[in-house]
């Protein structure tokens, strides 16, 4: 690092020995961050044997350049993941919808038991999968919507913690911008587009991709309602590869790396908007 | 051109007898006052005295709980904000963080309707508006700002931003909360002009709400000072200096404040006499004012500039006139503040920084000058009569 650059570089940082310090830091705590993902692209283009004989080391052995093309056809990820595309779409959409609905009625109109409601929504957040599961399971069946796209959908198409998350964001939009937006002769529609979800974009960046997360993610909820191939998601693929292939391990390995690739392009994607999202409450001015 | 700018609107608001309350606070009771059409009304009073709310009345953002509020001849008790036809300055400005300074001046346009050449209301079209924000943008000089966000604004120019956003609905009147009160001092003495200066050029109506006295006393047509929610009296800035009439009055305006002492009226007639405990104070209550009879207790006021001090030193030169002792003195550069014990009271006298300061502890007498001497009711707090 040149002095000039030293001179000329962003002053909040201060000096040069201050600045070689934390990138040191920073860089300690990506290692740490990326090893674990190094190692599994590393297993997964090493053929099994030779890697466990050469002492698991920290580098590829007997390399297999052909090793994601073939966890793409032999584990038919494809069409899965196609599937787990459009649940998750539809989760997502429909989640952030209610959620900013929801939020809005909570934060901003006024109606008996509002505050009641609120908790009572709130309380579902108490409830892990684990306690609904039995019963969510029990209705989708009398629906008769196993092996479908509803009955992938339709538990998930609401939540408490959006709710939670975007009113919290709604409320930090200061009353004077709601009254110049009276005065303007914005109603609630116009409100919410114009002023409330522009100003509050970090925050439901934030929660888009946590609901994205969890919906690509979903495992438990898949296995109960899913019982012919043809409905599998990602994720039970994902097992089902690992468990049709055990001496071949690397080829699950490698099938993992491609199903977390739409969340690693989703994270790059709005990585800007997530770093204010997450420091939004710290530095409002 | 200014023609097109100025309203054509009539835009008195009258208030009849309103009051708000808030469960059991009530900020605002028995408002009677009449915003003439055209003028620069201030509303000024203390820290919330209910200055807000009654802007808020205004605006459609309150609503009224009792009595009548009018915009030109139209009831607009149950009107909603946007058809009421006014414009608000927020203190905090309130502009949209996430729009462009155009697109801020242009919010007040996207929604509402107007009437264009008394033609029937409708929406603007986008050159209508376009060219209205390039005019309020050349009104306020923010031209060549028009593509910046609210955050890479200084405080003046985002002021100004809040200035436009305002006049270019062309609204019946404008409402404004403490506009100044982010600014600087130098920058809010400058505003404070231009403001003025925008008023003449617009002749709309501008309801603006203070606690600094100042900007009341150079901006104001007339000053309407509130205490406790309450109208204390309604005037133009040197009827309300001069002639207060309320102690509370007496006291808010000012800067040192009206200097007040209890005493008891000793001589009547037009020239009377008033006595207290530091001494005798000879008035010259004028051909309208008669005293009340001798004997009674008044409070007796006079403003800094009104006191002289009969030169210090010589001890007991007259016996007209109150003892005072020197507690302070505040120099300004232009003028000096002296501060007096009194008998057991803080009086302050106002001079010109010219010759030899009193010294601390020195005893001085002070004259009053007596056709500037007021009298206030001890029980009602009126001023007499
Ligand atoms: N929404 C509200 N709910 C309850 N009380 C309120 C509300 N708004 C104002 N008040 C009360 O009404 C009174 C007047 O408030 P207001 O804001 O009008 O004062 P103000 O003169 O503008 O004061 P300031 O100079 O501090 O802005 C205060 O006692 C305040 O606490
Ligand atoms: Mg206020």
């Amino acid at each position: 690092m040149s002095a000039g650059a030293t001179a000329t570089g962003d002053p909040t940082l201060g000096p040069v020995w201050k600045r070689a310090s934390w990138y040191a830091v920073l860089s300690a705590l990506s290692v740490l961050v990326l090893f674990p993902i190094y190692m599994t692209i590393v297993r997964a283009l090493s053929t099994p044997r030779d890697y466990v004989q050469r002492g698991q080391p920290l580098y590829p052995v007997a390399v297999q350049p052909d090793i994601f093309g073939r966890a793409w056809t032999q584990g038919d990820l494809g069409r899965q993941m196609a599937l787990s595309a459009v649940v998750t779409a539809i989760i997502v959409t429909a989640q952030l919808t209610t959620s900013i609905l929801s939020a809005y009625a909570f934060s901003f109109l006024q109606f008996r038991g509002r505050t009641a409601m609120f908790y009572l929504f709130m309380a579902t957040l108490m409830l892990p999968l684990e306690v609904t599961l039995i019963p969510n399971v029990d209705t989708v069946q009398s629906l008769g919507w196993f092996n479908s796209i509803q009955g992938l959908t339709a538990p998930f198409l609401a939540t408490a913690f959006g709710t939670f998350l975007i009113r919290q964001g709604f409320l930090g939009i200061p009353r004077d911008l709601r009254d110049a937006a009276a005065l303007d002769g914005f109603g609630h529609l116009a409100f919410l587009w114009r002023v409330a979800i522009p100003i509050t974009r970090p925050v439901v960046a934030s929660f888009g991709v946590i609901a994205f997360l969890s919906a690509w993610n979903q495992y438990l909820w898949p296995r109960a309602i899913v019982n012919e191939a043809k409905w599998n998601t990602i994720q039970i693929g994902l097992k089902n590869v690992g468990a049709a292939n055990v001496d071949e391990m690397n080829i699950g390995v490698a099938a993992a790396i491609i199903a977390a690739l739409p969340v690693l392009a989703l994270l790059i994607f709005l990585q800007r908007h997530l770093v204010r999202g997450l420091t939004a409450g710290a530095v409002k001015g | 051109m200014l023609a097109d700018v100025v309203s054509v609107s009539v835009s008195r608001v009258l208030f009849e007898d309103v009051t708000k309350s808030f469960g059991e606070v009530v900020a605002v009771d028995s408002l009677d006052l009449e915003v003439i059409d055209g003028e620069f009304l201030v509303l000024l009073g203390p820290s919330g005295c209910g200055k807000t709310t009654v802007l808020r009345m205004v605006a459609g953002l309150e609503t009224v709980t009792q009595g009548t509020l009018r915009i030109g001849n139209r009831v607009v008790n149950d009107v909603e904000a946007k058809d009421r036809d006014v414009a608000m300055v927020f203190q905090s400005y309130a502009l949209y963080p996430h729009m462009n300074v155009r697109k801020n001046i242009e919010s007040p346009l996207v929604a509402r309707h107007f009437s264009v050449d008394g033609g029937a209301p409708r929406k603007l079209t986008a050159s209508e508006r376009s060219q209205r924000i390039t005019q309020a943008a050349e009104t306020l000089g923010l031209a060549s700002l028009l593509d910046r966000k609210p955050a890479a604004l200084s405080g003046g120019q985002r002021q100004r931003v809040a200035l436009a956003r305002a006049i270019v609905s062309r609204p019946a009147a404008f409402l404004m909360d403490e506009p100044l009160s982010n600014l600087d001092a130098k920058l809010r003495a400058e505003t404070r002009l231009e403001l003025v200066e925008l008023h003449r050029k617009l002749g709309t109506t501008i309801i603006y709400v203070t606690h600094d006295q100042v900007e009341a006393m150079t901006m104001a047509d007339r000053i309407a000072v509130i205490s406790d929610g309450r109208l204390q009296q309604v005037g133009a800035a040197q009827e309300v200096y001069d002639r207060p009439s309320n102690l509370f009055v007496a006291h808010f305006m000012g800067s040192p404040p009206m200097n007040t002492f209890e005493a008891t009226v000793a001589g009547g007639g037009r020239e009377g006499e008033v006595t207290g405990a530091a001494g005798r104070v000879r008035i010259d209550a004028g051909p309208a004012i008669s005293l009340p009879p001798v004997g009674s207790r008044v409070v007796v006021g006079v403003r800094p500039e009104h006191l002289r001090s009969q030169g210090h030193g010589q001890q007991g030169r007259q016996q007209e006139g109150l003892r005072a002792r020197v507690s302070a003195v505040e120099w300004l550069g232009y003028e000096r503040h002296v501060i007096c014990d009194v008998a057991g009271r803080t009086i302050t006298l106002r001079e010109p920084a010219e010759g030899q300061a009193p010294n601390l502890g020195e005893e001085i007498y002070l004259d009053v000058v007596a056709n500037h001497v007021l009298l206030f009711d001890p029980a009602t707090s009126e001023r007499i009569p």
